[in-house]
């Protein structure tokens, strides 16, 4: 088999401008969503309780719904999670409550409603520990982020790193745009996906950049968009065929891994496909934007002593 | 020169050993099994122990599978649930006969099944988390200024004893905040005071302060002695949580310090989560202080802390209490549950050396007055017992009172168990059903399993005998990755099993870059030897920029992440190292025995290769 019979380079670059404008737009709407609706952030972020309970036969929400209110629980969110039978209770957090009983009470609040239940999980996450949460989850992405801008800096050029970065935390906004949206349950493992999506596509920005690098060097008389044109039809066919196969994965995943892994595997399935069309192209517009040239890439060759002096290529 | 010299294949074939060898145990399953751990100190699990163990269950009938003998404890391989549970019911009655003092820990647990030999190379099956298992997860906050404030109260009560002493004359003296001040009526007397204080409170910094009569001596901790003084208090909370998990038979449990001031508990297993966090999220502190009468007539609160005191009818009494700490529950050295002469329900105590000392001099000085023994939870005091001083006291005395004799088990318990230093709260739970945790491992291994089937599937038919290579080094990489996950016996979570998945997805694009590149090599007009050569050799450099990308993601994660996150970047930092290993080693070293001693090799397994131009599509396709 053999998907790919390309026979002359694909003038991406001709519709440059018109990927772009297409990537503005998303990434202002994820930013109006964003803003407009809010994430809507787990218990583990917001502190609060969680509960889950599961009925041997299909539960009766608002049974459950009255049994809680009637004991005195207010602004509680009675929802199924995954299946018919399996209900998941929200509770926020207030100053004055007994954490280490509140599994109890709420039990015997639907015993006495809607018998039948057993305890399968009770999640109590206290507001400071929230706050942490939410602050570690920004430093690690600035981590990312600083490490990745360093790393590509140092093996490419500052033009190559600022639009890889910028190509892949437009992803990341998108990927929390799409939750803001659909009002999906952002959680540790959702931050967790998009952090593994900002490292996994950037390095998809990494092989079109080295196939760029390697061409400038090799073929002269080229112009910088046919040189950008060259390298991207050249790893088209690894791009997807990898990306593909992670999807399978992670489609399998979304599919047999229950609702614990479903937002962490719907985070990925979308990084991964804007990863693709980003980190190619977006990343690579925008690097002929800020001016790369051939004369450039001799020069840093000069500069950069014991850098890749093959080129790494696909 | 696609041959591999013979080291770096008994290389690899060392490594998948090795990972097979300590991929084993995962497969054997576990067996239900009962251990005997002391639960004190003093007492050690010897030989003995075992055969106590071994000829209990002997004459009961019971059968076993085997006994063995570790450092946690002798434990006993059973059968069945059903026969676990009688034996434990045996083990119980018999090594602990006085059911309020247990000398030993008999709790259920569950065993790998997987042979002696396996378990003498420390091959284990991998450790699985709380999510998979089931059980109970805390997260404690120790309340520092807590601790701080304790520890001025009772240094106040000796500041205030060693002026007594020394016969120096002050007008009171109180904490304010976390300082401590002495109030003067003039200068003299003050530098009196301070050169007593200064040579024999060497922890204590002091500080003259106000002006003509109102003369203050303020002291307070010094920087040094605030950090011990936090630090034992943390190291005391996790002694008490120790003895606490003790009582509860638990087989595995983790306690241990997080940050400066947070304790994690993990009580895995635990099929009682009710008991179990009553016990764990009892922050209890214990005190003995005088009764202040008159305050407690008259209603004032001046210099007094106003504490409930539970009457047998429901109502409550205000109890107001001397700011002065005569004893704190760490001095306890025993409590048990008794009955007094009237046949009431009692708690029998005994104070250490120390305490009892302090208890008989403050009892004599105080012969027919009011003390009161208080349980702090939550910060909130309650007088548990109020009661005249009859005698003096020794080392021994009982506290009666409006107990039942349920009530007075409870808190013996609570005292034997030790008092914390600081008081804690719960910031962080999480309890796992087992049926959840069971839930959890099936679909892990069903995401797993189907994802690398569909991969699998693809790549042979895409690139058929290199695709074949590529799952094999695929499959190398998840045997290396559950080998060092079990060599390690770090967690393994549900989000870790996920990391896994995702590890095993990305993986193969070192595969798809390097077969991709013999295509190209091939349809650039090399011959395929040299084609295999070169896919290998260009396509590594890529695969290691696009592995150091993930890898910073990684890093990331472990640095800041917590919980479940962290779980997730362990797997995924060393899946991105096996994957290094396996992808491009291990696939290489395939792709050499199959082709590397065929000199005229015309073809390769590779798949179609097309080339532009070419409509025939047959050039090097086998």
């Amino acid at each position: 088999m053999e998907f790919f019979r390309i026979r002359k380079d694909i003038p991406f670059m001709r519709h440059a401008l018109v990927f772009n404008i297409i990537s503005l737009i998303t990434f202002l709407l994820a930013v109006i969503f964003l803003f407009s609706r809010g994430l809507h952030l787990s218990v583990e972020f917001t502190g609060g309780t969680l509960i889950e309970v599961n009925y041997t036969q299909a539960a009766e929400l608002e049974k459950i719904r009255g049994g809680l209110s009637k004991a005195g629980y207010t602004d509680i969110a009675v929802q199924n999670f995954g299946s018919s039978r399996d209900v998941l209770i929200r509770l926020p957090l207030k100053a004055e409550q007994n954490t280490s009983k509140i599994g109890e009470a709420v039990m015997q609040a639907l015993n006495a409603e809607a018998p039948g239940a057993t305890l399968r999980r009770v999640e109590f996450v206290g507001p400071q520990v929230g706050k942490e949460l939410a602050e570690n989850g920004a430093l690690a992405l600035l981590l990312v982020v600083i490490g990745i801008v360093i790393y590509l800096a140092f093996r490419f050029e500052w033009r190559f790193s600022v639009s890889a970065i910028i190509a892949n935390l437009h992803d990341v906004i998108i990927i929390l745009g799409f939750f803001a949206f659909f009002q999906w349950e952002f959680s540790l493992s959702v931050l967790a996906a998009v952090l593994a999506v900002l490292g996994y596509s950037v390095n998809e920005s990494v092989v079109v950049f080295d196939r760029v690098r390697e061409t400038f060097k090799k073929a002269r008389g080229m112009t910088t968009p046919q040189v950008l044109d060259h390298a991207i039809t050249s790893t088209i066919s690894r791009t997807i065929i990898t990306h593909g196969c992670t999807q399978l994965m992670v489609l399998s995943m979304l599919v047999f891994g229950g609702e614990t892994l479903y937002y962490f595997a719907l985070a990925l399935t979308i990084g991964i496909c804007f990863g693709i069309y980003s980190s190619v192209l977006v990343a690579s517009p925008l690097v002929m934007w800020l001016g790369v040239s051939r004369e450039q890439f001799i020069k840093v060759k000069k500069q950069i002593e014991g850098a890749n002096e093959d080129g790494a290529v696909v | 020169m696609n041959r591999y010299p013979l080291w770096k294949y008994v290389i690899v074939a060392l490594a998948l050993a090795i990972g097979f060898v300590y991929t084993l145990p995962n497969f054997f399953g576990e067996s239900p099994a009962v251990q005997v751990s002391s639960a004190k100190a003093t007492l050690k699990t010897d030989i003995k122990t075992l055969e106590r163990v071994e000829s209990t269950l002997k004459t009961a009938n019971v059968e076993t599978n085997g006994l063995s003998l570790d450092p946690h404890g002798v434990k006993v391989r059973l059968k069945d649930a059903d026969t676990q549970l009688k034996a434990k019911d045996l083990l119980e009655k018999q090594f602990n006969p006085d059911a309020s003092n247990p000398q030993y820990v008999i709790a259920l647990n569950l065993l790998s099944s997987s042979p002696q030999w396996l378990t003498n190379l420390h091959a284990l099956p991998m450790y699985l988390g709380l999510d998979l298992r089931g059980g109970v997860h805390f997260l404690l906050q120790v309340d520092m200024k807590g601790a701080l404030t304790k520890r001025l109260d009772s240094i106040s009560a000796d500041l205030r004893s060693l002026l007594r002493d020394k016969n120096i004359r002050h007008a009171g003296i109180g904490r304010e905040g976390e300082r401590i001040a002495i109030r003067f009526r003039d200068a003299e007397t003050r530098n009196k005071g301070r050169i007593a204080l200064e040579d024999n409170q060497p922890e204590l910094q002091f500080a003259d302060q106000g002006e003509g009569s109102e003369l203050k001596l303020v002291a307070t901790l010094k920087p040094t002695e605030i950090k011990r003084i936090q630090e034992d208090a943390i190291k005391q909370n996790i002694v008490t949580l120790n003895n606490r998990v003790n009582e509860l038979g638990v087989a595995e449990p983790v306690i241990a310090q997080q940050g400066i001031d947070r304790i994690v508990v993990q009580l895995p297993g635990v099929q009682d989560t009710t008991t179990a966090k009553d016990m764990i999220g009892r922050t209890a502190t214990l005190e003995v202080r005088m009764v202040d009468e008159a305050a407690t007539q008259t209603g004032s609160t001046l210099g007094v802390d106003i504490v409930p005191e539970h009457q047998r009818d429901g109502t409550e009494n205000p109890v107001a209490l001397k700011k002065m700490v005569v004893l704190t529950g760490d001095r306890f050295s025993s409590a048990k549950a008794t009955f007094d002469q009237n046949q009431q329900p009692a708690v029998s105590l005994s104070l250490d050396a120390a305490g009892g000392r302090i208890m008989r001099d403050v009892t004599r000085e105080n012969l027919g007055k009011l003390m009161a023994i208080v349980l702090y939870e939550k910060g909130k005091g309650e007088a548990i017992s109020v009661a005249k001083i009859q005698g003096e006291f020794g080392n021994q005395f009982q506290i009666t009172g409006r107990f039942t004799a349920e009530e007075t088990t409870r808190l013996a318990i609570l005292i034997r168990a030790g008092s914390l230093a600081a008081p804690m709260e719960i910031i962080e739970e999480r309890t796992i059903g087992p049926s959840l945790g069971a839930d959890n491992i099936k679909k892990g291994f069903n995401s797993t399993l189907w994802g690398f089937a569909a991969i699998a599937t693809f790549m042979i038919a895409y690139y058929m005998l290199f695709g074949l290579i590529s799952v094999a080094a695929l499959a190398a990489n998840l045997l290396f990755l559950l080998a060092l996950l079990s060599m390690l016996q770090a967690t393994l979570t549900l989000p870790g099993i996920a990391a896994i998945a995702l590890a095993l997805g990305m993986a193969i694009d070192a595969n798809v870059l390097i077969n991709e590149r013999i295509r190209e090599e091939l349809r650039n007009g090399l011959t395929p030897q040299a084609a295999i050569h070169a896919g290998y050799e260009r396509a590594f450099g890529t695969i290691l920029d696009s592995n150091v990308t993930t890898l910073i993601a990684g890093i990331a994660l472990l640095i800041f992440g917590s919980g479940p996150v962290r779980g997730f970047a362990v797997v995924h930092c060393l899946g991105i190292l096996t994957s290094l290993f396996s992808a491009v080693v291990v696939s290489r070293a395939l792709v050499n025995l199959i082709y590397g001693r065929r000199r005229k090799l015309e073809s390769l397994a590779i798949g179609q290769i097309w080339k532009p131009g070419n409509t025939t599509n047959a050039v090097a396709a086998k």
